[in-house]
C-alpha cells in the first residue's frame, strides 16, 4: 500500500516536472522564433542606425551573443537558485515582479470565480428545475450572452459608462494592493471580476444544468423524494451534491485559465496582474521575464489541477474509496 | 460536501461587494498626494511606463517624455522649436566654422547635489561618441573631432567641418549631460540629472513619479510632483479623465481624442513634425526606375489618404515639416492626382501594362497605418500599380524595416526641428539610415553639406528647399501628410504648452488647481 502511494506520488511529481520542462522549452523556442529581439524592441526603427560595433556592444549587454543552448541552461540553472532573471525595463528582478503581480491576479481570479459560481450555479439549477420553460430559456439566454459578449467589449462599456455617468472609476486611481488600501483595492476588483465572472458563469451554468438534469433522473433521487425528503433539501443536498464533480472540474479549469488569460481585462482596467507582465515581456522581448513568468503560471495551473483532484476526494466518497 | 460551504462563500462574496460599493467616491483625490510645499500633483495618463531610464538609449516616446523632465541638455528648444540656451548659456562659432565654444551655466547642480561643470560635458560627449556606449544619437556628433574643457565653465568642440545643425542636435535628451561620476547601471536605477524634476517613487508597470527640483536653474516647476500613471488602454485613459483621476494625457488617435472632449476635459490639437509616408526603396526591382516612382507619386491623392484614414485630421505635407524650413507640398511633380501623367511615366519606364510593388505595413504601431495602406492600394490600382500589402506585427515590421527588406513601407517617421537631423542620415550616401532610405545622389550629398556649412537662416532655408525639390522630383519617397497630437487637459490644468515635436518639456510650467 505504502509503495503504491509512493509510486503514485512519484509518478505525479515526475509528470509535473516533465510538463514544466516542456513548457520551458516551448516558450524558449517560441520567443526566439518571434521576429525581433530586445535591441529592436527597445530602439525600434532606430536600431537601423546602429554601427556594427554598437550592435555588438548591445548584444553583449543583453546576453544575446551567447549560444542559444547556453542561454537556455543558464536561465534554467539560475531558476534553481531562485534567480528568475532581471527586467532591465522595470529595473527589478523577475521574482520581485512576480511576487507583486501573482497575488493580484490570484485575487482577481478568486473574485471572478466566486461571482461566476454565484451566477452560474443557481441559474443552472433554476434552468434545470423545469426544462424548456421560461426560466430555462432565461438561463440559456444568460449563458449565451456570457459566452458571446467579448470581455473587451463588456469591459470597455462598463468602464466608460460608470466613469462618464457616475464618476465611478476606482481603476483610474492607480492600483492599490489589498495591503496598501483594502477598500480601494476591493473597489478596483469589482468591475474586472464582474466582467470575467460573467464570462465564466456561462460554462458553469451549462455544466450545472446538464449535471443536475442527469442526477435528477437517478433512482436515488426518486427514492429520497418517496421517503419524504423536503424538496429544498433534496435539490441542494442530494441533487447538487451529486452534480458537484463536473462543476468543480469546470471551475478548476476556468480558474487555471484566469491565472494567465485575464490579460485583456487586466489591460483595460489597469490591473497589474501576471498576464500583463507576460504581455509587456513579450512586447519588450525580455526573454527571461516571459520564460520565468510563463513557468510560474504553468506551475500555478498544475497546482490548481492538483487541488481540483483533491476536492473530488472530499466531494465524492467513491473516489476516496478507490 | 460539508454543509454550509456554499452559503458561506455566498455571504463572503456579498459582504465584499457591499463593502466595495458603499464607498465609491473615496480613494485619493487628485493632488492629495502632494507634499506640503504646495503646487499639488499633476497626474498624466500614459499607456506604458518608460522602457529605459538611461537617456542616451531612450527612443520610446514615453521614456523620452519622462527623461526630458529629469535631465538637462546643452541647448534646448523653445515652444516654437527655436534653439535656446540650456546648460550652455551661450555659444560661439569660429570664422571657419570648425570650432564651437560653449560658455556653461554656473551654479547648476545634479539631483544628488553634485555640481555641474565642463568635465561632465566632456566626459558625456566623449562617451556618446564611443561606439561601445551604443548611444542612439551618436551620429549627431559625427562632425565633432575633439572635445576640450579648458576651464570649468568652458567647453570647446573642434569640428571636422562646419556644422550648423549641431546646436539643434544637442537639444535632444539623447545627448543629455550626465555627471562624469555616474555609470549607466547606476542611472538606470536612479536617474541623476539637472532637469526641473527628480525621480520620486516608481512602481514598475504602474506609475512613475517625479518630484519638483527646487534647485533647478530655470523657472521652478509649478507643481510639486507629477505622476505618470500607466493606463495601458487609451480609452481607459479617457475614462480616467472623465472621472477626474487623470488631469493630462496626450493622444495620437483622432478617434480617441474625439471621445475625450467634453465634461470639463478640453482637447487641443497640435500639428506634428512626424510625417506619414510611403517609403520607396529605389534599390529594389521596378522602383530603381525613377519613372515608376514618379508614376506612383502622380497616382496618389494625398488628401484622400488623409480623409479616409485619419478623418481628415492633419495636413498634406512635403518632405520637411519643421516650421522654419517647411517644404511647400504644391511644389512637387504632381501636386494633385494625375492618372494620365502616371500612365505617361509608366510608359516611359516601359511598364504600361503595370507594375507590382510589395509594401510592408505595421499593424498596431500607430492607429491609421492599415487604413492608409488600403487607401493607397485602391488608388494605385487605378493606375495599374499593384501595391501588394504585407501587414506585419510591429516587431516583425521593425525587423524588416531595419534590414531594408521591402520595396515600399507605409510608415510614420519622426520629424525633427532641424532638417539635417531629419534627413541627412537618410539621404546622404554616408548616412547611417541610407540603406533603409534606398536613395542618395551626388546632388543631395552636396546640398546636405551646403546646409551644414551655411550659417545664415535664409540661406539654409534656400538649401533645404532644394533638398526637398530634389527628393520630390526623384520621388525618393512619397510624402503624404502630417497629423496632430491631441492634448487633453482636465479643468484646472493651466500653462501646458504642447509642442510640434511631441515634447512634454512644458510640464514644468503647468499648474493644477
Amino acid at each position: 500500500m505504502r509503495s503504491f502511494v509512493r509510486s503514485r506520488v512519484v509518478r505525479r511529481v515526475a509528470g509535473t516536472l516533465g510538463t514544466l520542462f516542456g513548457v520551458a522549452v516551448f516558450v524558449f523556442v517560441m520567443l526566439r522564433a518571434i521576429p525581433g529581439n530586445q535591441i529592436t524592441a527597445n530602439l525600434g526603427t532606430e536600431a537601423a542606425a546602429l554601427t556594427p560595433a554598437q550592435q555588438l556592444a548591445l548584444e553583449r549587454y543583453y546576453g544575446l551573443d551567447q549560444p542559444l543552448v547556453t542561454q537556455f541552461f543558464s536561465w534554467l540553472g539560475n531558476l534553481f537558485t531562485g534567480n528568475f532573471g532581471w527586467s532591465a525595463r522595470a529595473q527589478q528582478s523577475v521574482l520581485d515582479l512576480t511576487l507583486r503581480s501573482l497575488p493580484v491576479t490570484f485575487e482577481l481570479a478568486v473574485f471572478s470565480i466566486v461571482l461566476a459560481l454565484l451566477i452560474g450555479v443557481p441559474l443552472g439549477m433554476l434552468a434545470a428545475s423545469r426544462t424548456n420553460s421560461a426560466r430555462d430559456a432565461a438561463g440559456q439566454a444568460v449563458s449565451l450572452a456570457g459566452l458571446s459578449i467579448p470581455a473587451f467589449l463588456l469591459a470597455t462599456t462598463l468602464l466608460s459608462v460608470f466613469a462618464a455617468s457616475f464618476g465611478f472609476n476606482p481603476n483610474g486611481q492607480g492600483f492599490a494592493t489589498f495591503l496598501d488600501d483594502p477598500l480601494l483595492n476591493l473597489q478596483q476588483m469589482v468591475l474586472p471580476s464582474l466582467v470575467l465572472g460573467f464570462g465564466i458563469a456561462a460554462p458553469i451554468l451549462r455544466t450545472t444544468r446538464a449535471a443536475v438534469l442527469e442526477v435528477r433522473a437517478d433512482d436515488f433521487v426518486r427514492t429520497a423524494r418517496a421517503k419524504g425528503v423536503p424538496e429544498r433539501r433534496l435539490q441542494v443536498r442530494h441533487v447538487l451534491g451529486n452534480a458537484l464533480v463536473p462543476i468543480v472540474t469546470m471551475t478548476g479549469l476556468q480558474f487555471g485559465y484566469l491565472l494567465g488569460g485575464a490579460v485583456v481585462v487586466e489591460q483595460i482596467f489597469s490591473v497589474p496582474g501576471i498576464g500583463r507582465q507576460v504581455l509587456l515581456g513579450i512586447q519588450q522581448k525580455e526573454y527571461a521575464v516571459v520564460q520565468s513568468t510563463v513557468l510560474v503560471i504553468a506551475l500555478a495551473f498544475v497546482l490548481v489541477n492538483l487541488l481540483t483532484d483533491t476536492l473530488y476526494r472530499i466531494i465524492d466518497p467513491r473516489v476516496r474509496a478507490s | 460536501m460539508p454543509r454550509g460551504v456554499l452559503p458561506a462563500v455566498g455571504i463572503a462574496a456579498a459582504l465584499s461587494l457591499a463593502l466595495t460599493s458603499c464607498s465609491s467616491s473615496s480613494g485619493s483625490a487628485p493632488g492629495a498626494a502632494a507634499s506640503g510645499q504646495g503646487g499639488g500633483t499633476l497626474v498624466v495618463g500614459v499607456t506604458s511606463d518608460p522602457d529605459t531610464l538611461f537617456p542616451w538609449k531612450a527612443t520610446q516616446f514615453q521614456a523620452v517624455n519622462v527623461l526630458q523632465n529629469l535631465y538637462g541638455t546643452l541647448t534646448e528648444f523653445d515652444k516654437d522649436l527655436n534653439v535656446v540656451p540650456g546648460l550652455a548659456e551661450s555659444w560661439e562659432t569660429s570664422e571657419d566654422g570648425k570650432k564651437v565654444t560653449f560658455k556653461l551655466r554656473q551654479g547648476v547642480t545634479y539631483a544628488d547635489g553634485s555640481a555641474f561643470d565642463s568635465a561632465d560635458v566632456k566626459s558625456s560627449l566623449d562617451k556618446l561618441m564611443d561606439e561601445k556606449t551604443a548611444a542612439v544619437a551618436r551620429a549627431s556628433l559625427s562632425s565633432v573631432k575633439e572635445v576640450q574643457a579648458p576651464d570649468p565653465n568652458t567647453v570647446v568642440l573642434e569640428l571636422t567641418g562646419p556644422d550648423a545643425a549641431l546646436p539643434a542636435n544637442l537639444a535632444s535628451v539623447n545627448l543629455a549631460i550626465l555627471s562624469s561620476d555616474d555609470t549607466e547601471e547606476e542611472l538606470n536605477a536612479k536617474p541623476n540629472g539637472t532637469g526641473p524634476f527628480t525621480l520620486g517613487n516608481r512602481v514598475a508597470n504602474q506609475s512613475i513619479s517625479l518630484v519638483r527640483n527646487d534647485k533647478y536653474w530655470h523657472d521652478k516647476p509649478k507643481v510639486a510632483s507629477i505622476e505618470f500613471r500607466v493606463i495601458p488602454d487609451e480609452s481607459s485613459i479617457v475614462s480616467a479623465m472623465q472621472s477626474g483621476n487623470v488631469q493630462l494625457a496626450v493622444f495620437n488617435d483622432p478617434l480617441v481624442a474625439q471621445t475625450a472632449q467634453g465634461g470639463g476635459v478640453e482637447v487641443a490639437k497640435t500639428p506634428q513634425l512626424n510625417y506619414h509616408v510611403l517609403q520607396l526603396n529605389a534599390q529594389h526591382g521596378d522602383l530603381k526606375d525613377v519613372n515608376v516612382r514618379l508614376a506612383i507619386q502622380c497616382a496618389i491623392d494625398r488628401k484622400q489618404v488623409l480623409d479616409t484614414a485619419a478623418l481628415g485630421e492633419g495636413e498634406v505635407v512635403g518632405p520637411i515639416t519643421s516650421p522654419a524650413y517647411k517644404s511647400d507640398p504644391a511644389k512637387r511633380p504632381c501636386p494633385t492626382r494625375d492618372l494620365a501623367k502616371a500612365a505617361d511615366y509608366l510608359a516611359k519606364a516601359g511598364k504600361s501594362s503595370g507594375v507590382t510593388v510589395k509594401a510592408i505595413v505595421s499593424q498596431g504601431e500607430y492607429a491609421t497605418s492599415v487604413n492608409e495602406a488600403q487607401n493607397l492600394k485602391a488608388q494605385l490600382a487605378e493606375a495599374k500599380i499593384n501595391l501588394d500589402l504585407e501587414v506585419l506585427e510591429s516587431g516583425a515590421f521593425v525587423d524588416r524595416w531595419v534590414a531594408a527588406d521591402f520595396d515600399a513601407a507605409v510608415a510614420l517617421n519622426g520629424g525633427r526641428p532641424e532638417p539635417d537631423g531629419s534627413y541627412g542620415r537618410y539621404f546622404t550616401s554616408t548616412g547611417n539610415l541610407n540603406k533603409v532610405a534606398g536613395y542618395s545622389s551626388p546632388e543631395l550629398d552636396k546640398l546636405f553639406a551646403e546646409g551644414k556649412a551655411a550659417t545664415d537662416q535664409a540661406a539654409r532655408k534656400a538649401v533645404y528647399d532644394q533638398v526637398a525639390a530634389e527628393l520630390e522630383n526623384n520621388a525618393a519617397w512619397i510624402w503624404l501628410f502630417s497629423g496632430y497630437t491631441y492634448t487633453a487637459t482636465a479643468a484646472g490644468v493651466q500653462g501646458f504648452v504642447p509642442m510640434a515635436n511631441g515634447s512634454l518639456q512644458f510640464l514644468r510650467t503647468t499648474s493644477v488647481a
